[in-house]
């Protein structure tokens, strides 16, 4: 499998990474570089064998239904780039 | 007495016998950082005050002998740790301004044992990197130079460079770090320290500037196995806000640095012999060996089949966890915008302005290994070969108590080698990177010099929540190396 | 034959499944300690992890996974043991991590079905095919400035009950159906309350339509559909217009469109369309959620008694017809309101009370149940007054109204306004007597042959005592005094 422009466009899209189009050959050449190498997974069976998502070998806890957390708006906000009252504010969007 | 010499253990020891007083270590520190840190760009926030307030701190609860187990220790904290108060950036551009409003479980868990905070240490971006050379705030020096050039600058590894390089210094007693594929063990190595990686679940995640969320572990750095004990102890215990946090008890590490290797099984596993690695290197290794030998433990040669498949599962699984968790930075709640037409636009700014070249590069693969139609073949495969992987040590540890290995396939390279092509950096991790596959604990611990005079470790690992292990036959390699060779820029020196 | 609609070219079926996102009741969110009040000022009931802070990690809470458990058992659905927690990953403003923690391949509850009641009294088993839970995302708003939209995060993080059902629906009647009988289940069950207006109930309608006997064909997914109303509006709408583009020899392609109540049809949602790509996996921050089989056990064990099985209950224990079974039941409050009117008393006639009266009482002060002005224990003293003859059913339905009015106790409002019925045979016939003497005439013509007047003469005798005369005795005393 190799990338082409588009597809490293569709991805950087995904992704929401604005990618110049001058830039496209170098990235291309070093995703395809990467991805080639990582092909050598091919060669290991892995038949019936149970995908693992992380090394913790155990079941979920829970925690109980109570509130213990929020109630603070001005910490959430007080990072924001741009907020107008006590909302963050961002480009209308048009749905 | 040097100040910025004592380990953890010896300073605990004066501060309790009032030899020297807390501010008086945290100052030692202070005017080391202001004098070498400009060299090193080991620090990107320098926390004086506040560290000064907390040594004043440290000394009246020592004055009422309200002793807890690191009060007045002069500690570093890696900039991936949010830190209440003050900036946490991560390596990136794109976390610049912000200020965590809160203060991570590990970090927090020092500071309640009395540890002073002196900074935040410089890191790879998103601690994606083996070499520091990816930090949005500059590479960071190691502080060891080669012999027959000591103009060259170093790299102190990756991605917990800047903890590596302070601690090697002697510009911090002890340090936070976050081990993903090797970021903790393999700078140790590069800088002649010992960095612990403890067991997934073992330290919380929680507060932690989340790379690869089944593969991050935080741990510490020390330039003893003992301080790494020591801080360990304080760092590790259940976090009921990381629901992967074990919740299993936490042993006295320290004690087992002090135990012998006597009638242990040491596991030397055949496929860590790699076709171009250093003969000094394989030295090393053969001789860590008859150490442990001698000292009574059993060598046996063991396979680990997988391990040649580690590096490229870790290049498929760590991406795509990185591409999702380094969503959030979108410039809407914290960080970095960059003002756009609309707000995909201001979206697509922002990233491609925050991120670095690495992390653009992981997040665009991470992303196309999830997406619809690569998923079975990239994603999935990776994940069912990191159950074979995890499967090795499961066996292997049915036979062994601990294997030991290189921890890294070369010694520190200069500043801008290997930096053309980076599949040749990742091949830094490719003997820590399946301990983060499986999770099992491991320690590197420095064991000689190259031939270029520069520190090389050897690697322990031992089965999951296990480190008393790990401590054990580490300290029993640290006793007999002797490695008391000390880098060329360091306090004091 | 069922529901179809005629095209030009002949009759189509219509094929819907529902999607429907139900708002779990719980203190807290899904994955962290924050509130769930609806209407809190903006962003006052959120967390640094609801706000996707850098370093902050999900924990799940109990009872939201208590509350799918108990919707599982209620929908008749098997309860799986082990399930697992996906990300859906995608950008939006009011979705602060850049991606939704959901449960895709392994969801917490499997296949079960609910049973639907149609007009014509028939009923019809809709399948479900899963219920998984889900964080809900925060609210943009953009009508408050004119370049920004403003984004508030209260509900990022709530608890979501996503219930897919087979495509088993076939019109808009049955689409309405579940929708009403899903709502009852999961307010009977205390799960989700239901409320489209509040938006903790929303459907997504996904529409195809076919010739009989024919294979699936393409589906459109209309989103966010939020009353049942306009479910059926937009199930006929998108119908309609399917038909019309495979009439006209083109083909329907699958996409999301919107319901737009106002035009009465559905448009393409493009914006939603063109990065199509979720990029599941398994999120490592959490690990696999694994039940408890006695925990199970034990949360079946207390379900509360579900409308199916009350309204057999209720046909058979009081002896109602389906329908007045059905109406009861649908909501609990009802059905416990009537369940203390009937205990001890005529079931029929408190179903006829409660069903009538009451109804349209409550729909003139536009109150529910819940807030009746006239309490169950109220409505049964109403109902033995007139069983031990104190009243005659007439007087009962203005001793009723005055209840309405003044909440007051129908005995103490007989006493005080004097309306207990007469069941004096003497005067009663005192009054009969001065009735028939003023209306010789009538008297004449009734015994001729006309007897319609008898009518006439109970209505001036009930008149003259302001209707408080005993139905039975007037008419029997009126009859002899006739003769
Ligand atoms: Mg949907
Ligand atoms: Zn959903």
């Amino acid at each position: 499998m190799s990338l082409d422009a588009a597809t490293i466009r569709r991805i950087a899209t995904l992704a929401r990474i604005r990618v110049e189009d001058h830039e496209l050959t170098s990235l291309a050449a070093e995703l395809n570089g990467i991805l080639g190498w990582i092909e050598q997974l091919n060669e290991v069976n892995v038949d019936g064998i149970e995908p693992l998502t992380g090394a913790q070998q155990m079941a979920l806890k829970m925690r109980e239904d109570d509130v213990t957390d929020g109630g603070y708006p001005e910490k959430v906000l007080a990072n924001a780039p741009d907020r107008a009252g006590s909302f963050y504010a961002v480009p209308k969007v048009v749905e | 007495m040097t100040l910025t010499e004592l380990t953890i253990a010896s300073a605990r020891q004066g501060l309790r016998e009032k030899q020297f007083s807390a501010r008086e270590l945290t100052e030692a520190h202070l005017a080391a950082i202001d004098a070498l840190n400009p060299r090193l760009n080991a620090y990107v926030t320098v926390t004086a005050e506040r560290a000064l307030a907390q040594a004043d701190a440290a000394d009246a609860a020592l004055a009422a002998g309200k002793l807890a187990p690191l009060t007045g220790i002069p500690l570093a904290i890696k900039d991936v740790f949010c830190t209440e108060g003050v900036r946490t950036a991560a390596g990136s551009h794109i976390l610049e301004p912000f200020v965590p409003p809160y203060e991570s479980t590990v970090s927090a868990n020092l500071l309640r044992d009395g540890a002073i905070f002196l900074g935040k240490t410089n890191m790879d971006e998103f601690a994606m990197g083996s070499s520091n050379m990816t930090s949005a705030y500059g590479p960071v020096a190691n502080p060891w130079t080669r012999r027959q050039d000591n103009a060259a600058l170093l790299v102190p590894g990756g991605s917990s460079g800047g903890s590596a390089s302070a601690v090697a210094a002697r510009i911090a007693m002890g340090a936070t770090g976050t081990d993903t594929g090797g970021s903790i063990r393999q700078p140790a190595s590069f800088c002649g320290i010992v960095g612990m990686k403890p067991t997934y679940g073992r330290c919380s995640r929680w507060g932690v500037v989340a790379f690869a969320s089944s593969l991050d572990h935080p741990g510490p750095f020390g330039r003893t196995v003992e301080d790494c004990a020591i801080l360990l102890g304080s760092m590790a215990g259940h976090d009921p806000k990381d629901s992967t946090s074990a919740d299993v008890p936490v042993p006295d590490f320290a004690a087992a640095c002090r135990r012998g290797v006597k009638g242990l099984r040491i596991g030397v596993p055949r496929e860590y012999r790699m076709d171009g690695m250093p003969e000094d290197i394989e030295r090393l290794w053969r001789q860590g060996l008859d150490w442990l030998r001698d000292a009574g433990a059993e060598i046996v040669d063991v396979s680990l089949p997988h391990t040649k498949y580690g590096l490229t599962t870790y290049y498929i699984v760590a991406p795509a966890e990185a591409s999702s968790n380094l969503a959030r930075y979108d410039g809407v709640r914290f960080g970095l915008r960059e003002d756009g037409a609309d707000l995909r636009d201001l979206y697509e700014r922002t990233r491609a302005a925050g991120f670095g070249a690495e992390v653009r590069r992981r997040v665009l693969i991470g992303t196309y290994v999830l997406s619809a139609g690569y998923y079975d073949a990239y994603y999935l495969r990776a994940q069912k070969v990191r159950a074979l992987i995890l499967r090795d040590f499961t066996e292997v540890f049915v036979h062994v108590d601990a294997l030991v290995t290189p921890t890294a396939p070369s010694a520190a390279f200069a500043q801008g080698e290997n930096m053309d092509d980076p599949i040749k950096m990742y091949l830094n991790d490719v003997f820590t990177v399946p301990a983060n596959m499986s999770g099992v604990p491991g320690i590197s611990v420095p064991a000689g010099l190259d031939a270029n005079g520069l520190p090389l470790g050897l690697q322990v690992l031992a089965k999951p929540f296990d480190e008393e292990t790990v401590f054990t036959v580490g300290a029993a390699l640290e006793r007999t190396a002797q490695f008391h060779a000390s880098p060329q820029i360091r306090a004091g020196a | 034959m069922g529901y179809a609609i005629k095209g030009s070219t002949g009759v189509w079926e219509v094929v819907v499944g529902l999607e429907v996102h139900a708002q779990v009741i719980s203190r807290a969110k899904l994955f962290s300690g924050a509130a769930t009040d609806f209407g809190a000022p903006p962003n006052t009931q959120v967390s640094f992890v609801d706000a996707a802070f850098p370093g902050m990690l999900p924990v799940i809470n109990r009872e939201c996974v208590a509350q799918a458990v108990r919707t599982g058992l209620g929908l008749n659905s098997q309860i799986h043991l082990v399930s697992r927690f996906d990300r859906k990953n995608y950008f939006y403003a009011d979705l602060p991590a850049g991606y939704q923690i959901s449960q895709y391949q392994h969801p917490i509850v499997g296949e079960g079905r609910i049973e639907i009641e149609l007009a014509d009294g028939s009923t019809r088993e809709i399948g479900i095919t899963r219920l998984h839970l889900e964080q809900d995302a925060g609210k943009s708003l953009h009508d408050r400035h004119p370049t920004k939209s403003y984004i508030d995060l209260n509900r990022a993080g709530v608890a979501l009950m996503e219930i897919v059902s087979e495509p088993d629906i076939r019109s808009p009647e049955e689409a309405g159906a579940y929708l009403r009988k899903l709502r009852t289940i999961l307010r009977y069950l205390g799960t989700c309350d239901g409320n489209m207006e509040e938006g903790s109930m929303r459907a997504d309608v996904n529409v195809s339509v076919r010739r009989h006997g024919e294979p699936y064909r393409t589906r459109c997914e209309v989103k966010n559909v939020n009353s049942v109303r306009f479910v059926m509006q937009a199930i006929e709408a998108e119908a309609k217009r399917q038909i019309e583009v495979w009439e006209s020899g083109s083909a329907v392609e699958q996409e999301t469109r919107l319901f737009d109540p106002a035009q009465g049809s559905t448009r393409s949602m493009r914006s939603k369309e063109d990065a199509h790509d979720y990029r599941y996996f398994p999120d490592p921050d959490l690990l696999p959620l694994v039940l408890d089989e006695a925990w199970v056990a034990e949360l079946k064990a207390k379900l509360p008694e579900l409308p199916d099985a009350k309204k057999r209950r209720f046909m058979q224990e009081y002896g109602l017809p389906a329908y007045d079974a059905g109406v009861l039941v649908a909501e609990q409050a009802t059905a416990d309101y009537y369940e203390a009117v009937a205990k001890g008393r005529d079931t029929k006639i408190a179903a006829n009370w409660v069903m009538g009266d009451l109804f349209a009482a409550l729909n003139r002060a536009g109150r529910t149940i819940a807030d009746s002005p006239i309490p169950a224990s109220s409505l049964g003293k109403l109902l033995d007054l007139i069983a031990d003859n104190t009243i005659s059913g007439r007087i009962a339905k203005d001793v009723f109204e005055a209840m309405v009015e003044s909440g007051e106790d129908p005995a103490t409002l007989v006493e005080r306004k004097g309306l207990r019925q007469v069941t004096d045979l003497g005067a009663i016939e005192g009054v009969i007597e001065g009735v028939l003497a003023a209306n010789a005439d009538k008297v004449a013509e009734y015994k001729s042959g006309r007897e319609k007047l008898f009518g006439f003469f109970v209505g001036q005798v009930m008149k003259a005592m302001s209707g408080k005369g005993n139905p039975a005795l007037v008419n029997e005393a009126l009859r002899r005094k006739l003769t």
